[in-house]
């Protein structure tokens, strides 16, 4: 889809969020001097193609008291990858679990899963639960904690 | 730390899943859930306010905007590991970037407006470093959830 001058507007007015109001949609158009019906007809065509992934919240995973934060890698056959990437992706631990392309022989893992937990004993058990429902397509797999935040800067949109 | 109550937690689960556009969403959201719609709209500027949730409101996939993103990663020598993280932040389409123990210490990600773009950053990445970056863009990406446990 391409998105025209009306709708990168309408991203920079909502890309740091919503408002916590009865009509948000209907605030948004005001803001940006829109009809609240084409504020929300362009919301959905976004949505529609995919610019948009959903509309929700994004919950802290520090303040919630989630401070091991580890992404687990597993190295699992080509053939079942996809199937089990959706196993996992449905676990209620797993933030993000993604489909990529290994780096040999530096790197033989294709599924990337983040897992959350309070302590890293708990991501460990989470973690041996992906392992059992792996079974036997799992060849090899590797935990990454993340020990520094070198740099954290949200979506910048382009100039169109 | 975590003053989440039963409410909140249906609330942040429900909220993971979508939020309707349609003129009074606050109100189609409580009425599923059993709320008010000023119950609904009070509690969610309280998580806000406490941090608890970090952005309510669309999720923008810059792909399919036409933009590119791309995880990497890099084996830095130790010794060296300050230098080549200033490097490498120094680039505007480097979105993030966090250390792991791991052989590949260095992950970040990069963001640019075309899919040829994430080559040549990377490409001067390794000119200014003298170290591989290897490149694992995605494939296919699962269903994304997060539930807080009840």
């Amino acid at each position: 889809m391409s998105i025209d001058t009306t709708d990168r507007r309408l991203i920079e007015a909502t890309q740091s969020g919503l408002p916590l109001v009865p009509e948000p949609y209907a605030a948004i158009a005001a803001g940006l001097g829109l009809d609240e019906s084409e504020v929300m007809q362009r919301l959905q065509a976004m949505q529609d193609s995919g610019v948009i992934r959903r509309i929700a919240v994004a919950p802290n995973h520090y303040a919630l008291g989630m401070v091991a934060n580890g992404m687990t890698v597993w190295d699992v056959e080509d053939a079942v990858a996809l199937n089990l990437g959706a196993q996992i992706g449905t676990l209620d631990f797993v933030s993000h679990c993604y489909l990529r392309p290994r780096a040999l022989p530096d790197w033989p893992y294709n599924l990337f899963a983040m897992v959350h937990g309070k302590t890293r004993d708990e991501v460990a058990t989470k973690r041996a639960e992906i392992r059992a429902l792996l079974g036997d397509a799992l060849r090899s797999d590797d935990i990454l904690y993340s020990t520094r935040i070198l740099k954290k800067t949200g979506l910048r949109l382009g100039k169109g | 730390m975590t003053a989440l109550d039963d409410t909140d937690r249906r609330i942040l689960n429900r909220l993971q899943e979508g939020f309707p556009i349609t003129p009074h969403p606050f109100a189609d959201v409580a009425a599923e859930l059993g709320l008010e719609e000023d119950v609904l709209i009070t509690r969610l500027a309280r998580l806000k306010e406490t941090r608890l949730i970090t952005r309510f409101g669309p999720f923008y996939d810059a792909a399919a905007m036409g933009g590119a993103f791309c995880l990497c990663a890099m084996q830095v020598p130790e010794g060296d590991f300050d230098r080549v993280a200033d490097l490498v932040n120094a680039h505007p389409e480097v979105a993030h970037n966090y250390e792991r123990d791991h052989a590949l210490n260095m992950w970040f990600v990069l963001a640019t407006e075309t899919e040829a773009g994430i080559g040549e950053v990377a490409k001067r990445i390794e000119a200014e470093t003298g170290l591989t970056v290897l490149q694992f863009p995605k494939e296919h990406e699962f269903f994304i959830g997060f539930r807080v446990a009840a």
